[in-house]
């Protein structure tokens, strides 16, 4: 056993180095540190947005920019800065791609769950999953050049930068939102529930839509909610297809500019780093991440709450 | 006495047979409706892009002549930006899911973590845009270069990369682990050496989709402030960029002015979506490859 | 007369003498608790070097237990507290200045089901070397040699080393198994039923593999199969509910128990 005595000789040898175990000990905080980047990252967002904010609200009062209706942040002479057109235009796009998507993207859950065999589920399910793949860019450019044209010969009213086209497509990139996590959320309601329902005499449709969708409800309104939070902070396609009217309207044929675009407009040149017009975007940025983070929490707690059941 | 009338149930039965038979169509025709709508798209920036894809366009830099214009600058941009957020995100990604997975203890402090994670996740990438204007371009004085932009996307798909690693570590069975530390090997020797290689698969189809998202993500380059001016192509990570979805972006805002930029946009977009493509292919090879043999 | 006795009693002598100084584990009053769950109780259990000592019991009774405890592996689970001492080579392991790492080079561990990494054969028998800083190429070859000889699967193997662990059969993979932990050449080998997993032509050949081993190994193995016990071990510790009921001889324990529960636990009259 000479060659043993070796092995055993050399791993008591190298055990020895006590650097190994300091490099154990400083692994966990190395580690750590990483993953407080995350954290710091919601800190400096936060900071950073409350900060110019106030900066903005020195010289803007919570009424003008709350309640008055104008927002002209270049006008020389007398800049108005209300949230109110931004808020009404990015109401109205959300608004409409949940009316795209909702019908849509919880009819294709119910296919999907319901109607559907394992393996046309499998093949259906990525593909309508790849719509969400596609860069919101893409969409920009499908609605400016060929969605918008398409609704001017049926609308001719329409202008060419308006809210209702972007809307219409944010709502299709929003579909596999909806229609994924609500598929997930039904196939998750245990088989015995529909097989009550179905030895009841209930036709599959009265099994989704009386025994299922109940079942998963949380998680279906979680998915609607993910979706609209996606619409809210959509920024590209609204920004090249319903241009940069600040108007606060309810008429889906002009164009009209959502928060998110109004960042854009307001970084990509014109203001002056230190003007209020600058800082305005921190304000309006800051009620865009208020309003998202509120949702995703929201979301959060419904699809929590759906786990909790099943 | 009889609640149950036979007669009405057997003349409601029809309709409801029907009206059963006419949703499942309906609903199929709803399923398919976002696959038409892609193959619409794809149809239009393909036969937009006839004639506009060659190699002149893919190798020559910008210009305000659609003529000669060509996205080798756009590309780099592209490619400058990835050399950046692939390592970053990886790193921190990796890291961040070894921490929560097998070094934290549940705690009140993880739990916010991971919550804060998730939350990450759903803000909008223009308020990461903002971040990055605020932080790195302004605060740290670093200007609109590509280090900047990479770090802001770095942080913008960070989320994706830890929740896939997190799924793949946690995937890795324990009686690995324990066959590790039965030898005497301490943790993170057991991290490193039979952890980690076992979710390395799932851990880069979380890199190749936060990578897909990055090249595809305009807003947050739009915020940092990307000239629309021409650009010389970059040569390291301080020089200012533009990059592909840019290029659409004002190829397409600018199409008002003139026509043909339109047909650039379409051109970069289907080169766009071609890497889109690959990097999809290869994440599905990846995972069909190192499918679990244990 | 005189002489047989005289030659008894000397005998008696040179065992006792060799019992004392050939204790590689000794338990001293062990207790573990699973939170609330009291799993071992009073565990006093002195363990022969170069014999294998088997440990039954029925499901559920701390066989498990008591044997992760050696290694210290139960501590893997935050809930799990103990008291009392466990000396190996007089050395009680729960001293905080004993890294449980050191422990584990020296106590190798071979689990119910078998579990080689999703490496080669030979990158799998190289982890514990390499792990321990032995990076000489023509050391590990070696190494690799010897051990898949010791675990004898050398010859099945061989010419295949390069191949994923998991292309191997069952029974190949828990020979491989113990190949793995014979190359950082340990002093004790715990095995927590090493052959429940496996076939019957498989399990001979681990058993006879662990005979041989007891050559020059510590063995504690775990086994729900009494013949197995029977057959392998030189001594017997019979466990229940956490406790250790009667522990002696294995011939002794199978043909003429002490405990009434000892005997209707082996008889099949429950458990
Ligand atoms: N992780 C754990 N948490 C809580 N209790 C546990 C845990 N593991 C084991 N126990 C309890 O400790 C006791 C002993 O378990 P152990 O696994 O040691 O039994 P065993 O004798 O090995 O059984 P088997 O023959 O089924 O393998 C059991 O009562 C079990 O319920
Ligand atoms: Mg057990």
């Amino acid at each position: 056993m000479s060659n043993s005595i070796n092995i055993r000789n050399m791993i008591e040898g190298s055990r020895k180095k006590s650097k190994l175990a300091m490099f154990e000990k400083t692994i966990p905080y190395l580690l750590f540190f990483a993953a407080f980047l995350s954290v710091l990252t919601t800190i400096g967002i936060m900071v950073t947005l409350t900060v110019e904010s106030i900066l903005f609200f020195r010289n803007v009062s919570f009424r003008e920019f709350f309640l008055q209706p104008e927002l002209k942040p270049l006008n020389p002479s007398d800049p108005k800065f209300s949230i109110l057109p931004l808020l009404g235009g990015t109401l109205l796009s959300s608004i409409i791609a949940m009316m795209v998507a909702i019908p849509i993207g919880l009819t294709t859950a119910v296919y999907l769950s319901e109607y559907a065999t394992e393996r046309v589920r499998r093949i259906l399910k990525p593909l309508v999953e790849v719509l969400a793949g596609i860069p919101t860019i893409v969409y920009g450019f499908f609605a400016f050049t060929f969605v918008t044209p398409v609704l001017r010969e049926l609308i001719p009213a329409l202008d060419r930068t308006n809210i209702l086209s972007p809307g219409i497509v944010m709502g299709i990139m929003i579909i596999p939102i909806v229609a994924s996590l609500s598929e997930d959320a039904m196939s998750s309601v245990p088989n015995s529930i529909r097989e009550g329902a179905m030895a009841l005499g209930a036709t599959k449709f009265e099994v989704a839509f009386r025994v299922v969708i109940p079942a998963a409800i949380s998680g279906i309104i979680a998915s609607f909610v993910l979706g609209i939070s996606r619409a809210i902070g959509e920024t590209m396609i609204v920004t090249i297809a319903s241009g940069s009217n600040k108007n606060l309207t309810f008429d889906v044929t002009q164009s009209m500019q959502t928060m998110t675009a109004y960042i854009v407009e307001v970084t990509s040149g014109d203001a002056a780093s230190g003007t209020t017009a600058y800082y305005s975007l921190y304000a309006v940025a800051m009620t865009l991440f208020v309003f998202t983070l509120l949702m995703n929490l929201f979301a959060r707690y419904m699809t929590k709450k759906f786990r909790e059941v099943y | 006495m009889q609640f149950m009338d036979m007669k009405v149930v057997q003349s409601r039965m029809s309709k409801r047979l029907l009206l059963n038979q006419m949703t499942k169509w309906l609903f199929l025709a709803s399923a398919i409706f976002g696959l038409l709508v892609l193959a619409v798209l794809l149809y239009r920036v393909i036969v937009d892009s006839l004639g506009w894809i060659n190699i002149d366009f893919l190798t020559s830099v910008l210009s305000t002549k659609p003529e000669i214009a060509g996205i080798k600058g756009a590309i780099l941009g592209t490619v400058w930006l990835m050399i950046i957020v692939g390592p970053v995100t990886m790193a921190l990604g990796v890291s961040t899911a070894i921490y929560i997975e097998e070094y934290a203890r549940p705690s009140k402090l993880t739990s916010f973590i991971q919550t804060n994670i998730s939350n990450l996740a759903g803000v909008p990438s223009i308020v990461f845009g903002l971040l990055g204007l605020t932080v790195f371009v302004r605060l740290f004085g670093i200007g609109s270069v590509i280090l900047a932009g990479g770090l802001t996307m770095s942080l913008l798909v960070l989320p994706i990369v830890v929740v896939a690693s997190q799924e793949a570590i946690r995937a890795v069975p324990s009686y690995l682990r324990e066959a590790s530390y039965g030898m005497g090997a301490t943790k993170w020797q057991t991290i490193k050496n039979v952890v980690l290689p076992v979710a390395l698969p799932g851990i880069l189809t979380g890199l190749i989709l936060a990578i897909s998202r990055a090249i595809g993500e305009t807003a947050p380059l739009v915020v940092i402030g990307i000239p629309a001016l021409l650009i010389p192509v970059p040569t390291s990570i301080f020089d200012r960029f533009t990059a592909m979805p840019m290029q659409i972006y004002y190829w397409t805002i600018d199409s008002v002015l003139v026509a043909e930029y339109a047909y650039l946009a379409a051109a970069t977009i289907v080169i766009l979506l071609l890497i889109l493509f690959t990097l999809n292919s290869l994440a599905i090879i990846i995972r069909n490859k190192f499918d679990r043999r244990y | 007369m005189n002489q047989v006795i005289l030659k008894q009693k000397e005998q008696k002598e040179i065992e006792n003498r060799k019992n004392e100084s050939s204790i590689v584990y000794d338990t001293k009053k062990l207790n573990l608790w699973y939170g609330n769950t009291h799993a071992l109780k009073d565990i006093d259990l002195p363990v022969q070097e170069r014999s294998v000592t088997a440990i039954i019991g029925p499901s559920g009774c701390g066989k498990s237990t008591y044997i992760k405890t050696l290694n210290r592996m139960v501590e893997m689970n935050p809930e799990v507290r103990t008291t009392g001492k466990v000396h190996y080579r007089g050395r009680n392991i729960f001293d905080s200045s004993y890294p449980a790492e050191e422990l584990r080079t020296r106590v190798g561990m071979v689990f119910q089901k078998p579990n080689p990494f999703p490496k080669s054969i030979f990158d799998n028998v190289v982890y514990g070397p390499k792990i321990h800083g032995i990076t000489d190429k023509k050391i590990l070859q070696k190494i690799v040699e010897k051990s898949l000889r010791g675990a004898a699967i050398w010859d099945e193997v061989k010419d295949r080393l390069k191949e994923n662990a998991y292309s191997l059969s069952g029974g190949q993979q828990q020979r491989l198994c113990i190949a793995r932990c014979l190359a950082v050449e340990p002093d004790v080998i715990l095995m927590d039923e090493p052959t429940s997993a496996l076939d019957p032509k498989s399990t001979l050949k681990v058993e006879e593999l662990i005979q041989e081993l007891k050559q020059n190994y510590s063995i504690i193995i775990v086994t729900h199969n009494m013949q197995q016990a029977a057959r392998i071990s030189d001594k017997t510790a019979f466990f229940l509910n956490g406790e250790v009921i009667e522990y002696d001889e294995t011939d002794k324990i199978f043909s003429n128990p002490v405990d009434k529960r000892t005997e209707d636990y082996i008889t099949g009259r429950f458990g």
